[in-house]
């Protein structure tokens, strides 16, 4: 049961955006959002639209997979969408109470929902491409010129947190689910009941996984020092992060797409 | 005697609130460079406490333990003697830290500061000699108990130590990853020269070694070869060792009159043994 949660939402394939370096795709992402967020008519929405569906053609992940995500915060794109509904200003087409509909309001909405949309598309594409390792090491890299406010140490520990904490997922959903079997065994109803009931019957399961959590993570520091850990300070990186003449073009390609969201805004 | 590790007179104390407790006590002992030593004993004999002592995890509460002529008590030197002295532990996912293989064999040497070049090859050479280098890419997870525990031999082999330390290194594996596992050692053993000190329960993996330490509570019992440690069956069977089969044969043998040499280790020499005694008794 456990076994089917998968962390982090990598699809293995060798399309060019999986082989685009880690921290420009971070970095595109949100240059990206913000000018998706900036185009106001329909002809700039719709060079958004048409650069997010090339992105994920390109990708060659699966749109199932995309629409999964979707799923996922339908009711947040409705809710969203309903609020805006009656924010705007133009003709009224329905009235009841202190609210009104106007054309404005339709307008609005909708480019609302289609933003939000294309904002969950484009940062699964960057999920479903990107390993959570290199994910990691993006941010860490990304990070780095904190150390100039005096951070290193805080941003080589977060990355470390990263690491250690996704090393350790698929570890410790093995050690609940045999935690679970062992209670099972001796009883225990995971099930059935009330949801006060099931809350309370996760209690001898969280209970000996968190001490033996504990225990884990004694020993991973000592194994840790044994292998000369003493923190960021001196540390180098086996593998080194190269910017390729393709990240140059993917750069290129996106840095038009801005462009031409702006200038349509300008232009109509 | 070239000694890579020397302990000498140590004593290590656990305390706890009021009651201290000594887990060594005043404990001496050489390491020989290049030697393949095990240490023997049951649970709560102080052979962990030791091991722990041996690349300076532990300090001694008195007495010092010197690795290549450094002190372990020398803070200025701390990596230094890990560099040294390599240590592996029971339980291999408690010491991978990455979710990558060769990223996580790339753990030690990256904190030594290494070219990112020389990282490379000391990753590959490492993977190579635990005989892993097919798996450089996989996630640890999904490997078995004896395929993880030689990826954190590789992962402290990347550093080049000359000397390794194993805490029980097989009590969780298989029968297939215990053989897997000892059979990587004396080969680093041999190949490369590395000096091995496997602590451990089983008595058959000491079968090869060049000298065997049984320790009971806190101190050396008997130091000597394998075969010569092996034949003392009362002394093993009194700190509550299991003795191999052969020996054990071999012993009930003698105790009834038969004129056999209880130093036959393998089922082998055994054999020989018992057919000769029954030879010169017809």
């Amino acid at each position: 049961m456990l076994k089917d949660i998968t962390f982090g939402q990598y699809y293995e394939s060798r399309s060019l955006i999986h082989r685009t370096d880690p921290r420009l795709k971070t970095v595109l992402l949100i240059a990206l959002i913000v000018f998706i967020f900036l185009a106001k008519n329909a002809l700039s929405m719709g060079l958004s639209v048409l650069f997010v569906l090339s992105v994920m053609a390109v990708s060659k992940v699966p749109v199932k997979l995309y629409l999964k995500n979707m799923k996922a915060i339908l009711p947040v794109l409705i809710f969203t969408g309903i609020i805006n509904l009656f924010y705007g200003e133009g003709e009224t087409l329905v009235s009841f109470w202190k609210l009104e509909i106007t054309t404005g309001g339709i307008y609005r909405a909708v480019f609302m929902m289609v933003r939000i949309t294309l904002l969950i598309f484009l940062s699964s594409a960057l999920t479903y491409t990107t390993t959570p390792n290199d994910l990691t090491d993006a941010i860490e890299s990304l990070l780095s010129p904190l150390r100039f406010v005096g951070l290193k140490s805080a941003v080589h520990t977060l990355a470390m947190m990263m690491t250690i904490a996704l090393r350790f997922i698929p570890t410790l959903i093995e050690e609940a689910e045999k935690i679970m079997n062992a209670q099972k065994a001796r009883g225990a109803d995971l099930e059935n009941g009330k949801l006060t009931e099931r809350v309370k019957a996760l209690i001898p399961i969280l209970i000996p996984l968190l001490i033996s959590s504990v225990r884990r993570a004694y020993e991973l520091a000592e194994a840790m020092e044994c292998r000369c850990y003493n923190g960021g300070e001196g540390r180098t990186r086996m593998k080194q992060m190269h910017i390729k003449p393709r990240d140059f073009a993917v750069l290129a390609v996106c840095a038009v797409v801005c462009g031409g969201i702006i200038t349509l805004n300008i232009m109509f | 005697m070239d000694s890579i590790i020397s302990v000498r007179n140590v004593t290590y104390e656990y305390r706890e609130e009021e009651t201290v407790y000594a887990a060594v006590k005043d404990l001496s002992l050489e390491i020989e460079r290049g030697s393949f030593t095990v240490i023997l004993g049951h649970n709560g004999s102080g052979k962990s406490t030791l091991a722990k002592m041996l690349n300076g995890l532990n300090k001694p509460t008195s007495g010092d333990v010197l690795v290549d002529g450094i002190n372990t008590k020398d803070e200025s030197t701390e990596i230094e003697v890990k560099r040294k002295v390599g240590m592996v532990f029971q339980n291999p996912d408690n010491q991978i830290i990455a979710s990558i293989v060769e990223e996580d064999v790339a753990f030690g040497p990256e904190n030594l500061g290494l070219e990112p070049s020389e990282i490379r090859r000391r990753v590959d050479n490492a993977l190579k000699a635990v005989d892993m280098y097919d798996f450089r890419e996989s996630t640890p997870h999904r490997l078995s108990g004896g395929q993880k525990q030689r990826i954190a031999i590789a992962g402290i082999m990347a550093m080049e130590p000359e000397c390794l330390v194993l805490d029980e290194p097989t009590a969780m594996l298989d029968p297939k990853g215990r053989a897997e596992i000892i059979s990587t050692l004396h080969r680093l053993n041999s190949d490369k020269g590395i000096t091995i000190v496997l602590i451990t329960h089983y008595m058959e993996e000491a079968e090869n070694a060049d000298r065997v330490i049984v320790m009971n509570d806190g101190k050396i019992i008997a130091d000597n070869v394998p075969k010569v440690i092996f034949s003392d069956v009362k002394t093993l069977k009194s700190v509550g060792l299991d003795v191999p089969q052969t020996a054990e044969l071999l012993y009930s043998l003698k105790e009834n009159g038969f004129p056999v040499d209880t130093h036959a280790l393998s089922v082998k020499e055994a054999a020989a043994e018992i057919i000769k005694a029954m030879r010169s008794e017809e």
